[in-house]
Parts: structure tokens; C-alpha cells; sequence
């Protein structure tokens, strides 16, 4: 699904990402830990086609097609998902709108028609019910006014709604409480499909007690230092990130 | 300077006098004598004066409008049909029609207002409520005084007289429309509503011409809102692209009066408005304004608040939305006199600029003498924000279309403060008739 190949990224003049190589295929949950300033939200934002990142070096091909030359929006039509770690306010657009907007772009983008009113109606409903909010939400402005907690919910209720292939979750569970962070990773799991993959950009390793992922993978200095299983994640909650940073100083 | 272009409208004048409407009120003869010697003295306001200095009207002095006769036929009322006029009606109101500053019965609508409840033309009110008049025209306008004001006292032809008694509560909102049909004509309405205490009114002030016609309107609006009085005062300015618009509104508020007003200043290639509220004992207002600028647009607002007396609150917001050359002004000011003890007041005014020629100057002034207040302001210039932008593409949204949603929302904002659904649904066809995008859809806002 994800090919990441020797990807190497600039802000500005300064390297960020030194050579990132990663292949994630469908189904699969990834998770990207780091201490901070690795590049971890980096890599979350490249992916989704934030401005403001050079590519040096290196390839990214989503389904078989070079990501780094879409538009965001044309990613975000194929199916890419950004959860945002700080989600934007957007006073004066209702949540509802931006739901529909969203959903018939991707539709159109697939050469279907707009979607019927009562049938999106229902599919909102349904999904807001999941993740426990209340439906007022859909018919404020978009996360204007809503704590941390709940605008991380509204990122995954859009993303219950837009069904994308490849999620990516920068940093969902800092500033949830435990109870937020329930709700959010139940409905996380909810999406889980052999047909949809996830890459969760993460500083802290209580979120994978809940969202449990294939592999995890230690970003250091722009480098994948450490590959493993869901054990790895455990070690390091266990013995911090210095170890492989200095790890990563001998070599 | 201005001193020789107004002699001219004042030569014009004595050719009028004698048609202008309450020639048997020897206060009313006062008071026009008396603004026009103002007025020959001073001219129209120029930028050497603070409250005027980034608006230039001389172009107002240098072109010699008319007044419309009220006696002429009006020669082109054929094209104010009755479809055009829908245009700008509103559904369930009341509604006055002044046409080139005169009262229009036969496009009046005044069917079932209650019978305690007075609505019609000034020139009418000056015959049949003349001691009321006397006590209410040019006092709200006492202490802000400029040349417009004079003007418009010694010039007026006509305009709106509304008066609800005490307890009265009006269930449909007025509408009153100034219409301009003509070209080179101005139109000088005073305009006096009077809602007494305990009462409740909505009123809509719409100002329109008829196609790029170039004439001149000059509205002052006089109000005054009784004790624990509740009054929605609407202003909805499109007037023809190539007209120029003052439109003064002074509010006094007795103790315990609320009273909210809306701007929407879309039209005019050059249009100055004045909100200027009196507020009395824990009298609360609302001001809320929009203005709209695409091509050469200039539209200046001058709002001032006066705290004269403890615990009363304002608060204000004005949003301007500027494209192409426009240039849009906000001027507020906040003044709290020594007496207004616990006086709470907000003032925020948003400019967004669409193209870097457009130009916001906006000036938010506070001046407080009392000691125990909360008074806040904030003021932001800038453009559409590139993290909003991002946001929505990456919710599927290309990038023209998040920049024109962003746009539309920035102004529904202020669109969604009206009340009154068929205002709202004619404001928000304003707001999308001037920002033409392809591909702006309604559903948006």
C-alpha cells in the first residue's frame, strides 16, 4: 500500500528525514515512536502534503503512484487520512458541511454520484453514536470551541465517515484522558480491516495498550533506528529512547 | 476650499426651501436655518477632521446633485415595477417605500399594524404629529454634529416616522426601503423612530438603486429606545455601484433599553456610515457590522459608543471582507464617562484582505474617565489563514475552493446573527452576488 523508499526531507536548508525506508501493506497497523524532534510528525506531514518540507532523496508510492506529486486534496481522495495532533478551528463552516464536502469529493473522485441526504444522514448518526459525542457537534463550527479531547474525536469521526485506505494518527492520544483515549482507540479498532492500514505517530506508548499494532518501528534523528513487533513498544516504555540514540551515535 | 463648492448646494437651496415639508413649524424653519448656516460655513466633513480623515467626499461637493421635487411626476417610477422592487422587499413586514426621497403609498404596505402603532412618512408626521417631532428631530444627533448632519437637517424631503407606544410589541418586523430610480438626483431622508419603554421592535433599513446610476443618499436615522425597551435595527446598504451612500443612525438608550443593530455595507462606490449610541443606566447594545468591498469600493463605518452611566454593556463586532482596490475603514470608538462605573464593553474588528491591493484602515479608540470598567478591543488585518487551508485539503478540498469557503464563512458569521429568516436569506444573496467564485455554493454558509 506504502512504499517508503530512502526518503530524505528538508525544512529549508536542515535535514529532517536521513534516509526513511518503510513498507506498509494493507491491514497492517504501524506505529512510528520517537523522542521528540525525531521527525516523526515530519513523516506524518509529508505524507499528507503539507507545505513548508523538501523531498532530497528517496520515494514515497501509495497504491503503486508517487504520493510526493499529488495534491493534498487529490491524497486525500485516494484515501490518505491525516488525524491531526492540533486540528484546526474553522469558524463559520459547519461540521456537517465540511462531512458532505469531504465525502462527495471523494465520491466524485471515484466517478460516483453525490451522495443521497438521508443516507448520509444515517451513516453521521450512526458514527457519532460510535464515538460517543453528541450530535450538536455536527452542526457547529468545525472543532471551534471543542476541548483536546473532543476535537481529537471529531478528527477520528471523520475519518469513521471518509473510510480512507491509509490513516495516519500524528500524536491522537497526546492530551486525551484515559476515558477520551477509550473512546478514540475503540473507534479506531472499529476501522480496522485487512483492506485499510494505519500509521500512528506516537511519543507515548499508552496509546498502543489500546490501538495494538503490528509493528513498531523507533524514529531517531531522521532514521528508522529500530524495527520490531509490539514487544518493542513495551521495552521502551521500559528503558526511554536513549539507549537507541546512542545506539544509533556508536554505529 | 469646501467653503465655495457649498455654496453652491446652498445657492440651490432657496430654489427648494419652499418645498421641503413643515413650512408651517416655525421650530422645524428654526432648526433648517440653523443647519444651514452650518452647512454654508463648514461644507461636507473633510479629512482634516479626525472622525473623517481617511475618507475624502469632496467628490460629493464637486458634482452638484438634485434634490427630486416632490411635486414632479416622478418620471421614472416605470421602472420601479413591482418585480424589481420584490428584489429588495421582504416577506411579513411592514414596509414603507420612500423612492428618491419621498414617501411612496402605493408601494407601502401597512396592513394590520396596530392602531396605537404610528408608521409613515415624515412629511406626513410633521402634519399630523408635529408636537412629538418637536421633542425627538435633531436630538439624537445633539452632540455629533458634522456636515452631513447639517445637510441632511436643512435638505431632507421626507423619510421614516415610527412610533410604538409603551408595552407594544410588534410582531412583524418594518421594513423601510430607500430606493433611488434616478441619476445626478440625491436623496435626503431624516428618519425618526421612537419606541417607547417596555416596547419591542425590528426595523430594516435597505437602501437600493436602480443600475450604476450615480446619485447621492443622505439618511439620518434618529432613535430612541424607552426604558427596558428592546429594539433590532437592521441596516442592509446595496446601494448602485457607482452611488454615494451616508448613512447616519444615533441611538439613545434609556435605562435598561436593549438594542442591537446590524450593518451590512455592501454597496456604493463610496459609502460612509455612523452608528453613534447613547447608552443610559444598564442599557445594553449590540453592533454588528459587515462590509463588503470588491473593485474601487470605499466603505468606511464609524461607530461610537457612549457609556454615560454605570452598568450598562456594548459589544461590537465588525468584519470587513476586501477585494480587488477596495478599501474599507473602521473607526470605533469606546467612550466611558466618569460615572459609568462597571461598564463592560468589547470592540473587535476583523479586516480580511483578498488581494494585496485592497486596504483595511481601522482605528479602534477607547477613552475611559471611569475607574471600576471592563473594556476590551482587538483588531486583526490579514489574509486567509494557510493552516485552515491545509486543513481542508486535506479534508479533500482543493485549495480555491477551501480559500473561497473560507471566505464565505468568515462573512456568514456575521449574516448568521439575523434574525429574521427572510432578511437572512436576502443578506446571504447579497454576500454570494458579490463574491461571484466559480463554484461558491450556498450550501455552504
Amino acid at each position: 500500500m506504502l512504499t517508503i523508499k530512502n526518503l530524505h526531507v528538508n525544512v529549508g536548508d536542515k535535514p529532517i528525514l536521513k534516509g526513511i525506508n518503510l513498507q506498509i501493506n494493507p491491514g497492517e497497523i504501524h506505529a512510528i515512536m520517537g523522542p521528540n524532534g525525531s521527525g516523526k510528525s515530519t513523516l506524518a506531514h509529508i505524507l499528507s502534503g503539507k507545505s513548508g518540507y523538501t523531498v532530497t532523496a528517496g520515494s514515497v508510492a501509495y497504491n503503486n503512484k508517487d504520493l510526493i506529486d499529488m495534491a493534498p486534496e487529490i491524497r486525500a481522495r485516494e484515501g490518505v487520512f491525516l488525524a491531526f495532533q492540533y486540528p484546526v478551528e474553522i469558524p463559520g463552516v459547519s461540521n456537517i458541511y465540511l462531512l458532505k464536502a469531504a465525502l462527495n469529493a471523494i465520491r466524485k473522485h471515484q466517478g460516483l454520484s453525490e451522495v443521497d441526504a438521508m443516507d448520509f444522514l444515517t451513516l453521521v448518526k450512526g458514527k457519532v453514536r460510535l464515538l460517543e459525542m453528541d450530535e450538536k457537534f455536527l452542526y457547529r463550527a468545525v472543532n471551534e470551541g471543542f476541548s483536546g479531547g473532543e476535537k481529537k474525536r471529531n478528527e477520528i469521526l471523520q475519518m469513521a465517515i471518509l473510510e480512507p485506505r491509509l490513516c495516519i494518527l500524528d500524536e491522537t492520544d497526546s492530551g486525551l484522558d484515559i476515558d477520551a483515549l477509550k473512546i478514540v482507540s475503540e473507534g479506531v479498532n472499529s476501522l480496522r480491516s485487512p483492506d485499510r492500514s494505519f500509521v500512528m505517530v506516537t511519543h507515548y506508548q499508552r496509546l498502543l495498550d489500546y490501538i495494538k499494532p503490528d509493528f513498531v518501528h523507533v524514529l531517531a534523528n531522521g532514521q528508522i533506528v529500530k524495527s520490531g513487533g509490539p514487544e518493542l513498544a513495551l521495552e521502551l516504555e521500559e528503558k526511554g529512547y536513549s539507549w537507541l540514540e546512542s545506539d544509533q551515535v556508536a554505529a | 476650499m469646501s467653503t465655495f463648492s457649498a455654496s453652491r448646494y446652498t445657492t440651490e437651496y432657496q430654489a427648494i426651501a419652499a418645498t421641503l415639508p413643515g413650512q408651517a413649524l416655525v421650530w422645524l424653519k428654526e432648526l433648517r436655518a440653523d443647519a444651514l448656516e452650518k452647512f454654508s460655513a463648514h461644507g461636507f466633513p473633510s479629512p482634516r477632521e479626525e472622525e473623517w480623515r481617511y475618507t475624502n467626499v469632496s467628490v460629493i461637493e464637486k458634482k452638484l446633485f438634485a434634490t427630486v421635487s416632490r411635486e414632479t411626476p416622478l418620471p421614472k417610477l416605470q421602472v420601479v415595477d413591482a418585480e424589481w422592487l420584490k428584489s429588495f422587499q421582504l416577506e411579513d413586514t411592514w414596509s414603507v417605500v420612500l423612492i428618491d426621497g419621498h414617501f411612496s403609498a402605493e408601494f407601502s404596505d401597512l396592513d394590520g399594524l396596530p392602531e396605537t402603532v404610528s408608521v409613515m412618512g415624515m412629511a406626513d408626521a410633521l402634519t399630523k404629529q408635529p408636537e412629538l417631532l418637536e421633542t425627538y428631530l435633531g436630538r439624537a444627533v445633539n452632540n455629533t454634529e458634522h456636515g452631513f448632519i447639517a445637510f441632511n437637517t436643512a435638505w431632507f424631503t421626507d423619510g421614516l416616522f415610527v412610533h410604538v407606544p409603551a408595552k407594544q410589541v410588534l410582531e412583524k418586523p418594518i421594513q423601510v426601503l430607500h430606493i433611488v430610480t434616478q441619476s445626478d438626483v440625491m436623496a435626503i431622508t431624516r428618519n425618526v423612530i421612537i419606541i417607547d419603554d417596555m416596547a419591542e421592535a425590528r426595523i430594516i433599513e435597505s437602501f437600493a438603486g436602480v443600475g450604476d446610476n450615480n446619485y447621492l443618499t443622505a439618511a439620518v436615522t434618529e432613535v430612541f429606545v424607552g426604558r427596558n425597551a428592546d429594539h433590532s435595527l437592521y441596516k442592509m446598504q446595496s446601494e448602485s455601484e457607482k452611488a454615494y451612500h451616508f448613512g447616519g443612525i444615533y441611538i439613545k438608550q434609556a435605562q435598561d433599553a436593549r438594542f442591537t443593530h446590524h450593518n451590512f455595507a455592501f454597496g456604493g462606490l463610496l459609502a460612509r456610515s455612523d452608528i453613534h449610541v447613547d447608552l443610559d443606566q444598564a442599557s445594553e447594545c449590540e453592533l454588528n457590522g459587515l462590509y463588503l468591498g470588491v473593485n474601487r469600493q470605499h466603505i468606511d463605518n464609524h461607530t461610537r459608543i457612549y457609556h454615560l452611566k454605570p452598568h450598562a454593556s456594548s459589544r461590537e463586532i465588525y468584519k470587513g471582507v476586501l477585494g480587488d482596490r477596495a478599501r474599507g475603514v473602521f473607526q470605533g470608538r469606546v467612550i466611558v464617562a466618569e460615572d459609568a462605573q462597571k461598564t463592560d464593553s468589547q470592540m473587535n474588528n476583523r479586516n480580511l484582505l483578498l488581494s494585496n491591493e485592497a486596504e483595511a484602515d481601522t482605528k479602534p479608540q477607547l477613552e475611559i474617565y471611569a475607574d471600576d470598567v471592563k473594556c476590551g478591543h482587538g483588531v486583526t488585518v490579514g489574509q486567509l489563514d494557510e493552516k485552515s487551508i491545509f486543513y481542508l485539503q486535506s479534508r479533500c478540498i482543493d485549495e480555491e475552493t477551501a480559500r473561497n469557503m473560507l471566505t464565505f464563512a468568515f462573512a456568514n458569521e456575521m449574516v448568521d446573527k439575523i434574525k429574521i429568516k427572510s432578511l437572512h436569506d436576502k443578506v446571504l444573496e447579497q454576500v454570494l452576488v458579490r463574491f461571484p467564485q466559480e463554484g461558491v455554493e450556498k450550501s455552504w454558509l
